[in-house]
């Protein structure tokens, strides 16, 4: 009696502490959940934080005077004047006017804050207006990247402002004027690469990433499904079935830059297939994903209920009318979702894409398979790596359009499943 | 024709001659008196024909397009007069790319010499006659191949037990194509690493503790001989992805725990989604935050208490490789906790265990096995992982065990070898390959164990 009396006694002077223990426990739970929702967070804030500023483009208005005799030309339809002709000249003089205290000797100053290939818009917006010549037009330029920079992180220590006081003071005065002004950057999404910042954009990624994410759906989706079919309905139950399964297994978890060593290899050195091409990237991909889609459309497969089989047999159809005409219909719904997936995992795939060379530096929208190309990860590996902030902003700009990309096509799928997939 | 309007050609002739297979089958069968007394409906007859016809067709016009390069180059070599005649094979893929330079107009053809510009008119003779030939052989094969499948149709012919089998065995084919890519990886790893072993040492290789790849281009250059030793790699490697399991094993595991036994529906069917969004998140954007803001940070957090950190240190690269991997041990924790028998969580709660008890005591050393196995997957995974380090992690070999000092890893040795033109048979590209092959045996061996561990543990309570 006494000796029970004492256990329920030590049992309930222990309930305190463990109880104390195992709120403990939860907390501790509730913390790893906080430290992974709030890295998921700040990655988030960061990358924002970090690239809005980058679909912000500074550009300068200016009222620029074609004066034939200032740019050296009299006939602006003259292919050979236009080349030679000086269209920069104009552009300093109209900024000039803008700039009241601005004398000769800020010539050099005035043209820093213009950017180099506005001259280039000059000429070609005259080449297409040649009567424009001799008249004063209003004309919207892209501003030099450090004014730029200065419009936007002026009062950002971790930006280096390179204009001088003098300058800035300029800026701040036509930014008060309105002369100077921000708009959406719309050259971000209409240009490709570029050395100089204010004029990159991810056009020819985007352009590159979806030629091979192209060659990689017409290649994969095929494949897999019909690799799937065998695998669930024609496979006989021996050794080499089981050696293609420990295979397709092993391949998901191959680290991916494997890939890139075996297109390097084989595509490329054993083929003589051209370096840095969409498709050499899309057969690197596909290799890639088809595990993925080969065991997701394995599990859509064999979620179709064996009464639908029989069904089909009982009235006479073949294995292959069975499998063709009722099996794969319906389970496109969880093959589709399964290769959604795989294909958003390769558009944010990098590593085998550095091998096969698509790193190269490419202004150059692709205009086909065999074009060299670039893509949107890529883009931004290349970017982050630059030395320049303003190419940060860039880099955070294009993971803002990728995440945009991802997270659509797992909507996709995940509204697909909720609305396609069937339960039995 | 270009391969790809000849691709498009075949399928048209595909369609044709699925056609014509179609209205014979009929034609054939009006006689007798319907389609009835046909063997198998008009549809597989055509099907039938239009196999016939594309295989062979798409069989030739894919080995021409893959081999015809290398036979032209060839071509090209050979018929070179003696004195250019290469005799290394990174001067061959020099004087390669200056004839195709030649060939393709970027380089005019005054600028070399009178027998390149020659082999650059020969190289783009051959390749039209190649052209040619390609489209001649293609049409006619598909034709030939198609009129005799056509001419073969009869009555009795069982159509669609033929097509069915071809249709088969190109399923089996496309299952087989996962030996193949995984033949291709061991082949072309293979070759390149025992060529690697003929240069540089075995022992150095394994052994050597200095890693400093250099080829020289002179003989009697300064220190031409480089360093492969893969130790400093390794160890940078390992570092790195302890870092990572330490971040997320603790984190992941705890998620899993709260998610699958505390948790109720609604934040469960909130937060699962959450976390495995930070698995859908291309490692690029890792890299960059990795190095943008994490490393940064730590530097400035190690200088503000008075140590010194490296700004490219491995800490950074691995702390983020850790989020990265908190989904993956998670889920993989979850479906593990899962598994395990109500009824020894029933048991245990009875007995009056709290569910922390129950969990540490019971459902833990139950599903150990089985975590563990999910913990090498995941280590697999921080080994193989390339772009946080490429972008986060230096490319200075230090072999040391300090976390805030830049060290280097196998991935990123690989990526730096490997990018931008390369001659193939310097040691230094062939060791890329060399470290390649070390990676796949690491991760498949990690793989293959935790699988095994994984299966065996499943067993025990089916």
């Amino acid at each position: 009696m006494t000796d029970q009396r004492s256990q329920a006694e030590i049992v309930r002077q222990s309930l305190k502490r463990r109880y104390r223990k195992e709120r403990r426990f939860r907390a501790y739970g509730i913390l790893a959940i906080a430290i992974a929702l709030s890295a998921l967070v700040i990655l988030f804030a960061d990358i924002i934080g970090k690239g809005y500023s980058g679909f912000v483009k500074t550009t300068v208005t200016l009222d620029v005077q074609l004066d034939g005799e200032m740019m050296y030309i009299d006939d602006a339809s003259d292919e050979r004047q236009l080349k030679m002709a000086d269209f920069v000249e104009p552009l300093i003089q109209a900024l000039m006017k803008e700039i009241p205290g601005a004398t000769e000797e800020d010539r050099d100053a005035v043209r820093d804050l213009i950017n180099p290939y506005a001259s280039v818009t000059l000429r070609d917006a005259l080449q297409a207006n040649p009567d424009w010549l001799g008249t004063t037009q209003t004309m919207t330029f892209l501003t030099h990247t450090d004014v730029d920079v200065y419009v936007k992180h002026g009062d950002d220590d971790a930006y280096s402002i390179k204009l001088t006081e003098e300058q800035q003071a300029w800026v701040d005065r036509l930014l008060e004027q309105g002369a100077i002004d921000t708009s959406f950057n719309d050259v971000f999404f209409s240009n490709g690469d570029s050395r100089d910042p204010s004029k990159a954009g991810v056009l020819g990624a985007i352009v590159g990433s979806l030629l091979t994410m192209f060659v990689t759906l017409v290649l994969s989706f095929p494949i897999g499904v019909a690799a799937a079919i065998y695998l669930e309905e024609f496979a006989p139950q021996n050794k080499f079935t089981d050696f293609i399964e420990v295979n397709i297994n092993n391949l998901a978890a191959v680290p991916s830059i494997i890939f890139g060593l075996l297109g390097l290899a084989v595509f490329i050195n054993l083929f003589g297939m051209p370096r840095s091409v969409p498709v050499v990237g899309g057969l690197v991909l596909t290799l890639m994903t088809l595990p993925t889609i080969i065991i997701s459309s394995r599990a859509a497969i064999k979620s179709v209920p064996p009464s639908i089989r029989e069904a089909a047999e009982g009235i006479g159809a073949s294995k292959m009318q069975v499998v063709l005409h009722h099996v794969l219909p319906l389970a496109m719904p969880g093959m589709l979702t399964g290769s959604i997936i795989g294909m958003a995992q390769a558009l944010g795939e990098t590593a085998p894409l550095l091998l096969i060379g698509m790193v190269a530096f490419i202004v150059d929208v692709p205009d086909g398979f065999f074009d060299s190309a670039t893509v949107l990860p890529v883009q931004v590996f290349l970017w982050a790596g630059s030395p320049e902030l303003a190419f940060i902003e860039r880099a955070s700009a294009a993971i803002m359009v990728l995440l945009t990309f991802l997270i659509s096509m797992n909507a996709l799928a995940i509204w697909m499943r909720k609305r396609l997939e069937r339960r039995w | 024709m270009q391969a790809s309007t000849l691709l498009l050609l075949t399928f048209v002739l595909a369609l044709v001659a699925y056609g014509l297979g179609y209205s014979r089958s009929r034609s054939l069968a009006m006689p007798l008196g319907g389609i009835r007394h046909l063997k198998s409906l008009p549809f597989y007859y055509g099907a039938r024909a239009a196999l016939w016809c594309i295989i062979p067709g798409l069989l030739v016009l894919g080995m021409w397009a893959a081999f015809q390069d290398k036979v032209i180059q060839m071509l090209v070599i050979g018929s070179l007069p003696a004195e250019l005649v290469p005799d290394t094979e990174g001067t061959a893929s020099l004087l390669l790319s200056k004839i195709s330079n030649v060939a393709s107009g970027a380089l005019p053809p005054g600028f070399v010499e009178p027998p390149v510009a020659e082999a650059a008119e020969r190289l783009k003779a051959l390749r039209q006659q190649s052209q040619v030939y390609m489209t001649a052989l293609v049409i006619s094969v598909s034709v030939l191949a198609g009129f005799l499948g056509w001419l073969r149709i009869r009555p009795r012919l069982n159509a669609r037990a033929q097509v069915e089998a071809i249709l088969k065995w190109l399923f089996f084919a496309c299952a087989a194509l996962a030996i193949l890519t995984t033949m291709g990886i061991i082949f072309s790893v293979a070759f390149e690493t025992f060529r690697f072993f003929g240069k540089i040492s075995f022992v150095e290789f394994f052994f050597g503790t200095n890693w400093s790849p250099q080829t020289a281009l002179r003989a009697d250059q300064v220190a031409a001989e480089g360093a492969f030793g893969m130790i400093p790699l390794f160890t940078g490697t390992l570092l790195i992805s302890l870092i990572a399991m330490v971040v997320a094993v603790p984190v992941g595991l705890l998620s899993a725990i709260y998610l699958s036994e505390y948790a109720n529906k609604r934040v469960r069917s909130t937060v699962k989604p959450l976390l495995e969004m930070l698995a859908g998140i291309p490692t690029v954007v890792y890299g960059f935050f990795a190095a943008l803001t994490v490393a940064p940070f730590i530097s400035d957090l190690a200088a503000s208490l008075g140590i010194e950190a490296s700004s490219q240190s491995a800490l950074a690269a691995g702390s983020v490789m850790g989020i990265m991997i908190i989904p993956f041990v998670s889920s993989l924790s979850d479906d593990v906790i899962n598994a395990v028998p109500q009824t020894l969580r029933d048991g245990s709660l009875a007995l009056g265990a709290t569910q922390s008890e129950t969990m540490k005591k019971v459902i833990f050393p139950a599903a150990l096995p089985g975590i563990m196995g999910g913990i090498l997957l995941a280590v697999s995974r921080a080994i193989g992982e390339t772009m946080i380090v490429v972008m986060a992690a230096g490319l200075a070999a230090n072999l040391t065990a300090n976390p805030l000092e830049t060290v280097t890893t196998v991935t990123v040795q690989i990526v730096t070898l490997l990018t931008g033109d390369q001659e193939f048979d310097s040691a230094k590209t062939l060791a890329a390959f060399a470290l390649g092959a070390m990676l796949f045996l690491a991760t498949l061996l990690l793989n293959v164990i935790a699988l095994k561990i994984v299966r065996k543990y499943r067993e025990q309570y089916d």
